[in-house]
């Protein structure tokens, strides 16, 4: 079957079913291991063992400072009842591949010279980038674990514990290399959010299941004959997949 | 060494909305025209991708480069101003279209008590109520009724969908296009406002209720209700978007050329008229000098306001003793709002138009009795349904952490099973409140950033907090589970996005003492300059502000025409 083919049979009739079915669809998305329930490169006939060539590090390159990222990341955005986690969803790697582009090297923000701390009112002051940001505060929540939890890593803490690190950062208690620890994981909760519900383009939302948690069905092209309705409507997702399915 | 270029009758500073609209009917009417613009070209293929949230609504990806240029933010005189390094508060545009493409396209007209509310203040509460709020108030130099036709020749080209709002002013004419739909939501909040005595109309939109041709024989298409808008470019053309309702009629014409990467450093003058512009090619880096017969800034209000200002065109302001005038009279909005959390109800809020609302007026302008209340004016309050997406969206109840478990299994939940609604509070000048130019930081091309000083004043936390009782009240009443802990209003925040309805800098007004643009937005000291945009706005008002910048630009233009023919001070 051509792809052209499968995206017709599956995602766009998919996107015009209504009702039932869709928490449902999670099911069987074996996300933990990195296989897809359905793998659009080979049809979905195929639902064996895939692999996710955009799970791999642009900009880490320490696996053990990657860890810290994906046990901050999995606290912030947990895997319970609801469904999967960070983790799951590939949010560390949609981080990482942030953090080696435009957007780690704040390419679009003005970052001119002279710094000062500011008030709290005229926002971010620090001269770092936020790819530095990360480096810091990665580094700084490996120090403080160390420090108050008798030299364990970060990743060793049980979930209670990492939560109470990360409190400490969210509050500012912590002292940071050149920016405030409350910056560096507002920078943090913000991605973590953003890798759970951006476009699975990016790397996390992984099978659009971010978007299946919350009842959101990603791109459509037209709700004119259901902006109307008293009912609740659930709607299979599409991603931006759809748009360029002709290339 | 700046290269000249071959003379123009007419240069525009800036493509958006009124640069754009300007520059279609000067061609129309025979002037040569040039539009420098420093962004992007940009129409509706360019929208091909655009349901991506993370791109769009948080990357800002059709909005101003900060790392060229932006500005820098203190409260008051006596602090040091610090760059906004990067964007929250408001979100400056850039590229052909300007904020027009990215708008969401909710198109009120000012009231009538707006142009002269100085005047109709002192006749009702008498002066002490200005004085006693500190306020510099002033009448706009010109009336509702004179600026009706130019209102509706707006609303024309940006294809207005709406209904008539029973406590707005007289309409000579219908909107162009009828109202958007009813939704369960908007249907709601009418409800509850009606049951409160209030008096609730759909909001005026530049979302096409049908498909619609515009004066410039531009094909609108009907909205399909995505929810991407705000932010977004619309790739149905069913927005009102200057590079599809206005700018391919301009080019036709024959007489207006479009420059993109066109930065305009500096209007050059000498003995009080301008005799062009220069600008930078910001990708050669090569330096032009355009010269014209009439120069018009049509940038946004910190463009217009800073290119005066390094152009040493005009008095500059002094906070101090209040003479001067350009950088006068800043406002920005208060944005009072409530969120109610509805545990028995589950809402299609993902659905959504970037104007799709109802709202109310009964608590805003002077339609309601300001005579035992600490403040003026209020603001237009309204239930939109805007397409709630993802990342954005997580409303959860007061007290919840903002992640972990707890915040997962909230924010999941009343995604879909919470409404918003908001004020747009009047934001009305102090003397204290204006922009200049910064002493420290300069931009990519080393000429100083923009300084803005504002603060929220007294008025403005007394109107917030009335108003916000007024939406707890409505939230209730639209049956919410529980609603959100409301807040006072303190200390302005450059960092959380309230609002990109930003005004004041280079106001109009009948006096030259007291204004820099008269009525036509000609410039009182150098007559063959127009400043045309909310950089006009001597204070402002309880809406969206592009109706009223739009009526402007058709005003201005009148006045360029009259120009062209008789020159001299037209007022």
């Amino acid at each position: 079957m051509s792809r052209r083919r499968f995206i017709r049979n599956s995602g766009l009739v998919a996107g015009g079913l209504v009702g039932g079915g869709v928490i449902g669809g999670l099911i069987g998305a074996n996300t933990r291991t990195g296989e897809q329930a359905v793998n659009p490169e080979t049809g979905g006939a195929q639902t064996g063992k895939v692999i996710n060539f955009q799970q791999a590090p642009l900009y880490f390159s320490n696996m053990e400072r990657f860890a810290v990222l994906e046990a901050a990341c999995e606290r912030i955005f947990p895997e319970d009842q609801n469904g999967p986690g960070a983790i799951s969803l590939g949010v560390p790697f949609f981080i990482d591949h942030q953090l080696a582009g435009a957007w780690g090297y704040n390419a679009k923000e003005y970052m001119q010279g002279p710094f000062y701390p500011g008030s709290e009112f005229q926002g971010y002051q620090t001269a770092l980038l936020r790819h530095e940001v990360f480096d810091e505060g990665i580094t700084a929540i490996e120090k403080y674990s160390s420090d108050h939890y008798e030299g364990a890593k970060f990743v060793e803490l049980d979930d209670e514990q990492k939560d109470e690190v990360l409190s400490q950062f969210a509050d500012g208690e912590v002292e940071m290399h050149g920016v405030t620890s409350t910056t560096f994981f507002r920078l943090l909760r913000a991605a973590t959010l953003e890798g759970v519900y951006a476009d699975p383009a990016y790397g996390g939302n992984k099978n659009m299941q971010g978007w299946r948690m919350k009842g959101f069905p990603g791109h459509q092209m037209s709700f004119l004959n259901q902006i109307e309705s008293e009912q609740f409507i659930e709607i299979e997702p599409n991603s931006l997949r759809n748009y360029t399915d002709h290339h | 060494m700046a290269t000249e270029l071959p003379k123009k009758e007419a240069v525009i500073v800036g493509m958006g909305w009124t640069g754009s609209i300007i520059a279609a009917e000067l061609a129309k009417a025979g002037v040569e025209v040039v539009g420098l613009e420093r962004g992007k070209e940009r129409g509706l293929k360019d929208y091909y991708v655009v349901h991506d949230e993370l791109r769009y609504a948080i990357r800002y990806d059709l909005m101003q480069d900060l790392s060229k240029e932006t500005i820098t933010f203190r409260h008051h005189l006596n602090e040091r101003a610090l760059p906004m390094r990067q964007m929250g508060s408001f979100l400056l545009g850039e590229g052909s279209g300007g904020s027009g493409v990215h708008w969401n396209g909710q198109t009120y007209r000012f009231l009538p008590y707006d142009f002269q509310i100085r005047t109709q203040t002192i006749e009702k509460y008498g002066e002490e109520k200005i004085n006693q709020l500190n306020l510099q108030l002033q009448d706009w130099g010109i009336t509702y009724d004179e600026l009706e036709p130019y209102f509706y020749e707006f609303e024309k080209a940006a294809g207005i969908s709406g209904e008539a709002n029973p406590l707005g002013p007289e309409r000579k004419n219908e909107y162009p296009n009828p109202p958007m739909k009813e939704t369960p939501i908007t249907a709601k909040f009418k409800q509850a406002t009606e049951n409160l005595g209030y008096h609730p109309f759909h909001v005026p939109s530049s979302n096409m209720s049908q498909t619609y041709e515009n004066q410039y024989g531009a094909t609108l298409s009907a909205c399909q209700y995505c929810g991407y808008c705000e932010r977004f470019g619309c790739e149905y053309g069913a927005k009102g978007d200057p590079t599809v309702a206005v700018i391919p009629f301009a080019k036709e014409t024959g007489n207006f050329e479009l420059r993109h990467f066109a930065n305009v450093t500096e209007v050059i003058h000498e003995g009080g008229k301008a005799t062009g512009v220069r600008y930078i090619d910001v990708k050669t880096k090569e330096e032009f000098i355009q010269p014209a017969d009439i120069v018009i800034l049509s940038g946004y209000v910190m463009t217009n306001t800073r290119l005066l200002l390094t152009s040493n065109l005009g008095s500059p302001y002094n906070p101090e003793t209040g003479a001067g005038v350009i950088g006068k009279n800043y406002c920005y909005q208060l944005l009072p709002g409530v969120t109610g959390f509805f545990d028995e109800e589950r809402f299609n809020t993902f659905m959504g138009a970037g104007a799709l609302g109802a709202s109310i007026d009964d608590f805003n302008g002077d339609n309601f009795d300001h005579a035992d209340l600490d403040f003026i004016h209020g603001g237009n309050i309204a239930c939109t349904q805007t397409g709630a997406r993802p990342i954005a969206s997580n409303n959860v109840p007061a007290g919840t952490r903002s992640w972990g478990s707890e915040f997962k299994e909230l924010s999941i939940n009343y995604y879909t099973r919470s409404i918003s609604i908001s004020a747009q509070g009047a934001s009305m000048p102090v003397r204290e409140n204006y922009l200049d130019l910064d002493p420290t930081y300069k931009d990519a091309y080393g000429l100083p950033l923009l300084r803005m000083t504002y603060n929220f004043t007294e008025q403005d936390r007394n109107l917030y907090h009335y108003i916000g009782e007024r939406l707890d009240e409505i939230m209730l009443e639209m049956g919410a589970s529980q609603i959100s802990e409301r807040s006072n209003l303190e200390n302005y925040d450059i960092v959380p996005y309230q609002t990109t309805h930003n005004t004041g800098g280079v106001i109009m007004g009948d006096d030259p003492g007291t204004s820099a643009v008269n009525n036509y937005l000609q410039m009182w000291d150098a007559e063959n300059v127009f400043v045309v945009g909310a950089s006009a706005f001597a204070h402002n008002s309880g809406y969206n502000p592009t109706g009223t910048v739009g009526a402007l630009a058709y005003r201005a233009v009148e006045g360029m025409l009259k120009y062209r023919e008789e020159g001299g001070n037209l007022v």
